[in-house]
């Protein structure tokens, strides 16, 4: 007997499936008296959406859940994003009915409960960092940068320096989503090159600092997993020259406890919830992104913050908690009042670690990738040779200079092995980047069967390196075609009989 | 093997002193702090006063108290809408999205091992579309506000580039969303556009890149689209909707009536308002600014070569999901990208897929058509109590003005001490219409014995309020 084709699934979406006058949930129809609809004009006359019965529907969609890897399935040492394991309790005490049901307009006498939460978290990031003016309303670590550039260009503003203070310098190795950022905010940008030792280039720095700059974006601890040399001294340079220091907070998760971005002279900040306070990251979100600043910034933080009425007096005690909106406020930055399901898992991994588990994570963190190093570095090029925190940067070079083999093929072949593999071809400043960041929640026998099976890979570079370039090989799907996918976008379903190409409207 | 005591420092780290110690010793380290020598000394281990660490159950329970600080809204009816409204959610819905291969997943950089993350995306883009009718959609932003934000960048960008002077102003239609609007002249300030918001189409100038409007607008009001989107490109500027996508079940679609990019939120039909976040954006637009949209976009495609057959042969390629189009973003093009957008709301765009197809075309319709029958049968029983009355803007979906003998925020009070969120007070705002009045929110799954003690509230005021009139 012949093995059975699998089926596949990627060629009939839940449009393609199912039968028409099929529904996976009832729904009844409105018996009281009917009033008109408005005028035909007004309203839809068809609407094309799958129609399955609810098994089918289930099916399809565990199909899906089944062609995905998570953090719940094994090692996914993506660096820079801090891929470690997210608690299960804390996604069932965000599902509260008290925190899940509430309206974001609901009077704050309905919402004490989540307000108080939401005070206590802006207290415990202002403790961790250093900057005790937190608003926690931004969506993700990119809104967080672009609240904080426009905090700065308010300021700026204010001081009446806008007008020369146009430009933001942002390290080569930094995220894209700092030069972004600062582009969103109305500044340009001013590229500073990495020294050998993989921190900001000092000279360069200090030929580009004028009356000129607006900020210097700094990654701490950076992008190589490395500590910026005297970054102290770095901070101090930037505000003799009147410029403000951006902090991206991205990489909070190796000094968490330890060290606090205020002390070492960052003026504004944002930290990703969702990367070192362990929740869910869902496939490319929810996540949070909080700005956190030094207390005279505090006037021009996203609305709104959250505020405690320290007056006495029965009522106001019955209301502690308000929401206000700054003095001189940037303004809203999410219609509402930011990711709070997100925040309510982060407030309860500070919670439950308390500050000896903040140290516990940064300690296991570091000791993890520095025990990564350590065991791959025979067989994989370190482009800088430091310690370093929370994640390893390697370069896959000496395969590519021996055998012909890319980064790119050494991590798809990592997926035969059973791992998600590393971040590749960043920091862009590295050639043939592996960036590897375990986190704290990886056990060393992970690690040790994760650098086994990047040992293995190196080997089958030398002797099979087709084996290695046509990877992955046990997937759910082989390498995919995404030349044709960018130069033929096929970005939606279609009727079966429709033209391929959509009609124009003419306005 | 039972140890002398827990080692591990939190039921999420694995090494124990003995694994540390194995570790150190082949890093070559003495000790673990000495992993971070590199910090300055001066600034390191600062004093850390949090509260001390909660066991589970103990951590379980202060949740519990906290979340009960809330007032608990099964026994309180609340009629507040302005952005979000309660929705009756499959069940499915959460049963999917809290598939922890979903849940747990980065962005699916590795498409190999991510087809349920790309797949259900694709699915997204292509549910969005059809309720749009727009031709090309992304994956999702944050919400709804930073989304309609990020529609204006792009018009400018469009508009800048098909024309010799600038547009560097946004028309804003009122009765608009005072939030959504907050957040549009927070990305405008760094964008250095202006702001114009103005009362009628008619308000437009050559120099305004887009013209944005809210269906149904923030007063509740159904826009007839075409003709707005007529005054715009009339002007040459593009139209922006900002669109309820549940109200889409039943209302036309924008991009039949001309929109060029339509926004929404997602969240409510994808789970709880949760405070309102996390929330889903949602982006779509005509084909021609594919190249100019914000965030991520997946696209289909096959695979490079065919998987081997048990006889040696090679079968066709097999049909999967990428990201795509991956020009336009932060992490290549860096300061030249359309949009800063990074991480975004993937679980919340696959619930909201799976709200929509358990519905199907017939279900989301009846829901939303009985959403507008149970607001529409609310009003009209209010509007028949002595000293209320509905205020008539036309045709309406499940928000409306309402105003009572007494002003709006005495009307709120009192209801309040009935133990009733009767809705927002929008007495200040611009329009005459609004002068006195709150806007109250109906939905299909608003309760009716709510309903019913909202009626008997207001009815029993009118009543008090007449014994007190001298």
């Amino acid at each position: 007997m012949s093995a059975p084709q699998p089926e596949d699934v990627g060629a009939r979406l839940a449009f393609d499936r199912g039968a028409p006058g099929r529904s996976a949930v009832a729904v009844s129809a409105w018996e009281g008296e009917r009033r008109p609809l408005p005028p035909a004009s007004l309203l839809r006359d068809s609407l094309r959406l799958p129609e399955l019965s609810q098994p089918e529907l289930v099916r399809y969609y565990i199909a899906l859940s089944r062609r995905n890897y998570g953090v719940d399935s094994g090692s996914y040492p993506l660096g820079s994003c801090t891929m470690k394991y997210n608690p299960k309790l804390h996604d069932a005490l965000a599902g509260l009915p008290g925190f899940a049901d509430a309206h974001p307009l609901a009077p704050p006498h309905d919402v004490q409960g989540t307000l108080r939460l939401l005070w206590e978290l802006q207290q415990a990031l202002g403790l961790i960092t250093g900057l005790p003016a937190v608003s926690l309303a931004p969506a993700a670590g990119a809104q967080g940068e672009l609240s904080g550039m426009l905090m700065i260009k308010s300021a700026l503003q204010d001081r009446g320096e806008l007008a020369q203070r146009r430009r933001v310098l942002v390290p080569d190795s930094a995220h894209g989503t700092n030069p972004a950022s600062a582009a969103m905010a109305g500044f340009t940008v001013t590229q500073l090159p990495t020294s050998a030792t993989g921190s900001i280039d000092r000279a360069a720095l200090q030929r580009e600092l004028d009356g000129s700059v607006a900020a210097l974006m700094v990654t701490l601890p950076n992008t190589l997993g490395l500590w910026e040399e005297s970054i102290e001294e770095v901070t101090a340079l930037v505000h003799q020259a009147g410029g403000f220091v951006y902090g991206d907070g991205a990489n909070l998760n190796a000094v968490a406890g330890r060290i606090r971005y205020g002390d070492l002279g960052v003026d504004v900040a944002h930290f990703n919830l969702h990367k070192t306070f362990s929740t869910p990251h869902g496939g490319g979100g929810p996540g949070a992104g909080p700005v956190c600043a030094r207390p005279d910034l505090a006037p021009l933080l996203p609305a709104p913050v959250v505020q405690r009425t320290e007056a006495g007096g029965e009522r106001t005690q019955e209301d502690a908690f308000s929401l206000a909106r700054p003095a001189h406020s940037i303004g809203r930055v999410q219609q509402f009042h930011g990711s709070i399901g997100v925040l309510i898992r982060a407030y309860a991994y500070i919670r439950s670690l308390g500050a000896p588990g903040l140290r516990a994570v940064s300690a296991n963190a570091v000791l993890n990738a520095n025990y990564l190093r350590s065991l791959l570095r025979d067989d994989y090029d370190l482009p800088f040779d430091r310690p370093v925190l929370h994640e390893v940067i390697f370069s896959g070079s000496r395969q590519r200079r021996e055998s012909d083999v890319r980064t790119y093929d050494i991590a798809k072949r990592l997926i035969d092995y059973g791992f998600h593999p590393p971040t590749v071809y960043f920091p862009l400043i590295v050639e043939e980047a592996l960036m590897i960041e375990p986190t704290e929640t990886e056990p060393r026998e992970e690690l040790e069967r994760f650098a086994d099976a990047l040992i293995a890979i190196a080997r089958e570079a030398r002797e099979q390196p087709d084996l290695v370039r046509s990877a992955p090989h046990a997937a759910p799907l082989g390498r995919l075609d995404e030349v044709t996918a960018a130069r033929r976008p096929d970005l939606r379903w279609r009727p079966p009989s429709a033209h391929p190409e959509p009609v124009e409207r003419s306005p | 093997m039972e140890s002398a005591s827990t080692d591990a420092p939190t039921p999420y780290i694995a090494n124990t002193a003995a694994d540390r110690a194995a570790m150190l010793a082949r890093i070559g380290v003495r000790d673990l702090e000495d992993l971070f020598a590199e910090l300055p000394a001066r600034f390191r281990d600062p004093p850390l006063p949090l509260d001390p660490p909660l066991a589970e159950a103990d951590l379980q329970q202060h949740f519990r108290r906290l979340a009960a600080e809330n007032a608990d809204l099964a026994q309180r009816p609340s009629f507040l809408g302005a952005g979000a409204y309660r929705r009756a959610l499959p069940a499915v819905t959460a049963a999917l999205a809290s598939r922890s291969e979903f849940v747990t997943a980065y962005t699916p950089y590795q498409p190999e091992i991510s087809q349920g993350t790309l797949q259900s995306a694709f699915e997204f883009q292509s549910v969005v579309c059809e309720l749009t009718g727009m031709d090309v959609s992304n994956t999702g932003l944050y919400d709804v506000a930073s989304a309609s934000a990020e529609a204006t960048l792009l018009a400018a960008r469009v508009t800048e580039r098909h024309r010799v002077t600038k547009r560097h102003r946004v028309a804003v239609l009122e009765p608009f969303h005072p939030h959504t609007l907050d957040v549009v002249r927070s990305y405008a300030y760094g964008a250095d556009l202006a702001i114009d918001a103005v009362p009628s189409a008619d308000d437009l100038g050559t120099d305004h890149a887009c013209l944005l409007i809210q269906q149904p607008d923030f007063l509740g009001t159904i826009h007839d689209v075409e003709p707005l989107a007529a005054a715009a490109h009339a002007a040459g500027a593009l139209l922006v909707v900002v669109a309820d996508p549940f109200a889409l079940g039943l209302l036309r679609a924008p991009g039949d009536a001309g929109a060029d990019v339509v926004t929404g939120e997602g969240r409510d039909l994808a789970g709880p308002p949760s405070f309102g976040g996390p929330s889903l954006g949602l982006f779509a637009a005509k084909e021609a600014h594919l190249r100019q949209m914000p965030g991520r976009i997946v696209g289909r495609t096959k695979e490079l070569h065919g998987p081997t057959r048990t006889d040696g042969s090679t079968a066709d390629p097999r049909t999967g999901y990428v990201l795509t189009l991956q020009a336009r973003e932060q992490f290549i093009r860096r300061e030249r990208a359309t949009s800063n957008f990074s991480t975004g709301q993937s679980l919340l765009a696959l619930a909201f897929t799976v709200t929509v197809q358990a519905l199907g075309p017939h279900g989301l319709r009846r829901q939303a058509d009985r959403c507008y029958q149970t607001a529409h049968d609310a009003a009209a029983r209010i509007a028949a109590l002595p000293g209320y009355a509905v205020v008539d803007r036309g045709p309406w979906f499940q928000e409306f003005l309402l105003r009572g003998p007494l002003p709006a925020p005495q009307l709120l009070q009192r209801l309040a001490d009935a133990g009733i969120v009767g809705g927002l007070d929008v007495s200040d705002r611009p329009e005459p219409e609004a002068a006195g009045a709150i806007l109250t929110c109906v939905t299909e799954s608003t309760p009716p014995d709510h309903v019913d003690r909202l009626i008997a509230a207001l009815s029993s005021l009118e009543q008090a309020s007449l014994e007190k009139t001298p």
